[in-house]
């Protein structure tokens, strides 16, 4: 039977499903690991300390300017893991497939996992699909769950962070969050909003070099910068002070916020990270950084003092310190 | 912009008169809480928060009137997200949701057209909130409603009109109000007129300011100006969105079908001509007459201070609940629900308030 459309059969566990997996992950993903077909990934390991991570993925639009489904939910995994430190070795991930949904979106999805993959530098060792009725998910939900092997003497967790520490992020923020907006309002700006989403393996390099001059790492997506300098404030124990002319953010994403009453600081971000780093290394990690393409905007944009203790300031353009809350309630919903 | 804003912070600041200046707009008190503008100003000029948000003024009665209705009836009530968490004397209407009730939140009056379309059989009501600015497109909903003879649905009127609270600031002793940041989008409907009025009879200068930190500082410089040449007249700031004339197809649209009535304002009382009622040849669609909703009394909220913060007799920090049984996500009162209440603005963005008591 030919199809160009994903159908409950093809998660019947029968011939179908054999030849969607065949046809469509097999060939997108081939690698030693998955060809084997067995229950599950077996894999030799080196001994050491390993981080695991999980992440589901439930975007709307499936397809968006800068990246898709398939893209984003490797990233999302490999960037959790490098926010341990870790260097991604091993992916899983599981499909939950809307019946009806067209086998070419299914293909392309399955071959930009690859691509990202590879580039990454990760293995996708072991998979699952389940097809429900129509109506019952939205085109295609993804789960990734990932493992690495974090270097000796690496330890990034809050509780590392000091006062006098500074702030440090990646590159323009707001990106992600403003491309899938736009995608799904249909708005359109002369400058094309596009997505961050990236894999951001290139920071390995930065851990090797300066292991534990970096304190902490975090991921800014959900949320976006506020929410994240937020739990870690809170999580450390520490006030954070940032300068709102040193965050570096886009003019579409500032113009497109202003117009529409967001602020970018609490729009997601897909490809990029917070680093909290002593303030003797800080500058020479930040100039580290610019040199990887994947953080060339990158910039220090504050630092940590002892008070006022779980919270975030942050001075204004004129100059004023206010408080930069915690994003409250939804600010747009199904990012990510 | 930032080289311009400080010219003007600067201006300002070589200023040695006492001056108290209003914002009136819940949006100003927002976006100058978020620059930081209060802070940077010199201890002789004072910005107070205004009675310029909707949610905010609209009085204790009248919310449990709404939690009322919801009760007794069998409706879907559709409502902005704002007022959800607005607590009445006993419940607000997301604990009326949580028990069963059918209250969803709308974007438009004109989503609110399209559930009533959707579901025929059941009593469809839009809760109607906000001033000028709003209220053209719910007049606009019930005029089509109308021509389309969608019976199920009604509105619940909580408009109101600006410048009849005004004119209560200005005459009050209590209030120390030397000028008035005056609401830009409110008056983009409106007009410089009735701020001319009000300018004349109390002698005060009223300059209509945008919403930009630097529309802001504008505004303020062109107050504090008037004010040191001793002068009291009404001038436009946000001169890019507002004309002296206002917008007269939306006045004729409110005026086609609303007419002004007194109404209760929290904080300011019974107002005479402030409130906007349908008028008889909609009555069939005023939800408060089709379910028969009485006139609640008003029973405060003990220990809250939104009246007195909304008419700037107190700041928020003075309210002994603040910050303490009074939180966002835990209001006592509208002024810490509202995105646009000056509670809400002094708890989210300006710091030391674990200090405040």
């Amino acid at each position: 039977m030919k199809t160009d459309r994903v159908l409950m059969a093809h998660g019947s566990g029968g011939l179908m499903s054999q030849r969607l997996i065949d046809e469509i992950f097999k060939t997108a993903w081939n690698n030693e690991i998955m060809e084997s077909m067995l229950d599950g990934a077996i894999f030799n390991i080196k001994p050491g300390r390993l981080a695991m991570s999980t992440d589901s993925f439930v975007i709307t639009p499936l397809f968006f300017p800068g990246g898709d489904i398939g893209k984003l939910s490797i990233c999302g995994t490999v960037n959790d893991l490098v926010a341990c430190g870790a260097r991604p070795l091993y992916l899983s991930t599981a499909f939950i497939i809307e019946e009806g949904l067209p086998i070419s979106d299914l293909r392309q999805i399955a071959r930009s996992m690859a691509q990202t993959a590879r580039e990454a530098g990760v293995k996708l060792v072991t998979g699952d699909t389940k097809v429900v009725e129509k109506g019952k998910a939205d085109g295609v939900f993804i789960n990734t769950t990932g493992i690495g092997m974090i270097p000796e003497g690496i330890d990034y967790r809050p509780a590392r962070i000091q006062p006098e520490d500074k702030v440090i992020v990646t590159g323009q923020v707001g990106d992600h969050g403003l491309a899938i907006l736009a995608q799904r309002e249909g708005l359109s700006f002369n400058t094309p909003a596009l997505s961050d989403c990236a894999p951001l393996y290139q920071l390995g390099e930065i851990i090797e070099r300066y292991g534990d001059a970096i304190r902490c790492m975090r991921d800014p997506t959900r949320g976006g910068l506020a929410t994240v300098l937020n739990e870690i404030a809170v999580q450390a124990g520490l006030g954070i002070q940032v300068k709102a002319t040193d965050i570096p953010v886009s003019a579409v994403v500032q113009g497109a916020c202003d117009m529409l009453g967001m602020d970018p600081l609490y729009m997601a971000n897909e490809g990029k990270m917070v680093i909290f780093a002593s303030p003797e290394s800080a500058g020479d990690i930040c100039a580290d950084l610019r040199r990887l393409p994947q953080a060339e905007g990158a910039a220090i944009i504050g630092s940590v003092s002892s008070k006022p203790a779980g919270m975030v300031l942050i001075e204004t353009e004129l100059g004023a310190q206010r408080i930069l809350g915690m994003l409250e309630g939804e600010h747009v919903p199904r990012i990510c | 912009m930032q080289n311009y804003s400080n010219v003007l912070l600067n201006a300002i600041k070589s200023v040695t008169q006492n001056i108290s200046l209003m914002e009136v707009c819940g949006t100003h008190t927002m976006a100058i809480a978020r620059s930081g503008i209060r802070e940077l100003l010199p201890s002789n000029i004072k910005l107070l928060s205004g009675p310029g948000c909707p949610v905010c003024v609209t009085s204790q009665g009248d919310i449990d009137a709404v939690i009322e209705m919801v009760r007794l009836n069998d409706i879907i009530l559709l409502t902005f997200g704002d007022m959800m968490r607005v607590p009445g004397t006993r419940s607000s209407l997301q604990e009326e949701r949580s028990r069963g009730a059918d209250i969803r939140i709308v974007y438009s009056p004109l989503d609110a057209l399209r559930v009533a379309r959707e579901n025929p059989e059941r009593e469809v009501v839009f809760l109607g909130i906000g001033f000028e600015t709003t209220t053209p497109a719910v007049a606009a909903t019930l005029e089509e409603a109308r021509e389309e003879r969608l019976s199920n649905f009604s509105v619940f009127s909580l408009h109101k009109l600006v410048p009849p609270a005004l004119e209560i600031i200005f005459s009050d002793p209590e209030i120390q109000v030397d000028g008035l940041i005056c609401p830009g989008h409110v008056s983009a409907v409106t007009g410089i007129q009735p701020y001319e009025t009000l300018a004349a009879k109390y002698g005060k200068p009223c300059v209509v300011t945008g919403f930009e930190t630097v529309d802001i500082l504008e505004g303020i410089f062109m107050l504090v100006n008037q004010l040191q040449k001793s002068q009291a007249r009404a001038e436009i700031q946000y001169r890019r969105v507002v004309r002296a004339d206002g917008n007269q197809v939306a006045l004729d649209s409110i005026n086609r079908v609303f007419e002004a009535v007194p109404v209760r304002w929290r904080g300011l009382g019974m107002i005479p001509y402030s409130g906007l009622r349908l008028r008889p040849e909609y009555s069939d669609m005023d939800a408060r007459l089709r379910f028969n909703i009485p006139e609640l009394e008003e029973i405060p909220i003990k220990g809250c201070a939104c009246g007195a913060v909304l008419t700037g007799k107190i700041l928020p920090t003075d309210c002994a609940l603040f910050g303490q049984a009074c939180t966002p996500l835990k209001p006592v009162g509208p002024c810490m629900v509202s995105h646009e209440g000056s509670c809400a603005a002094y708890y989210r963005y300006i710091p030391g308030r674990e200090g405040t008591k």
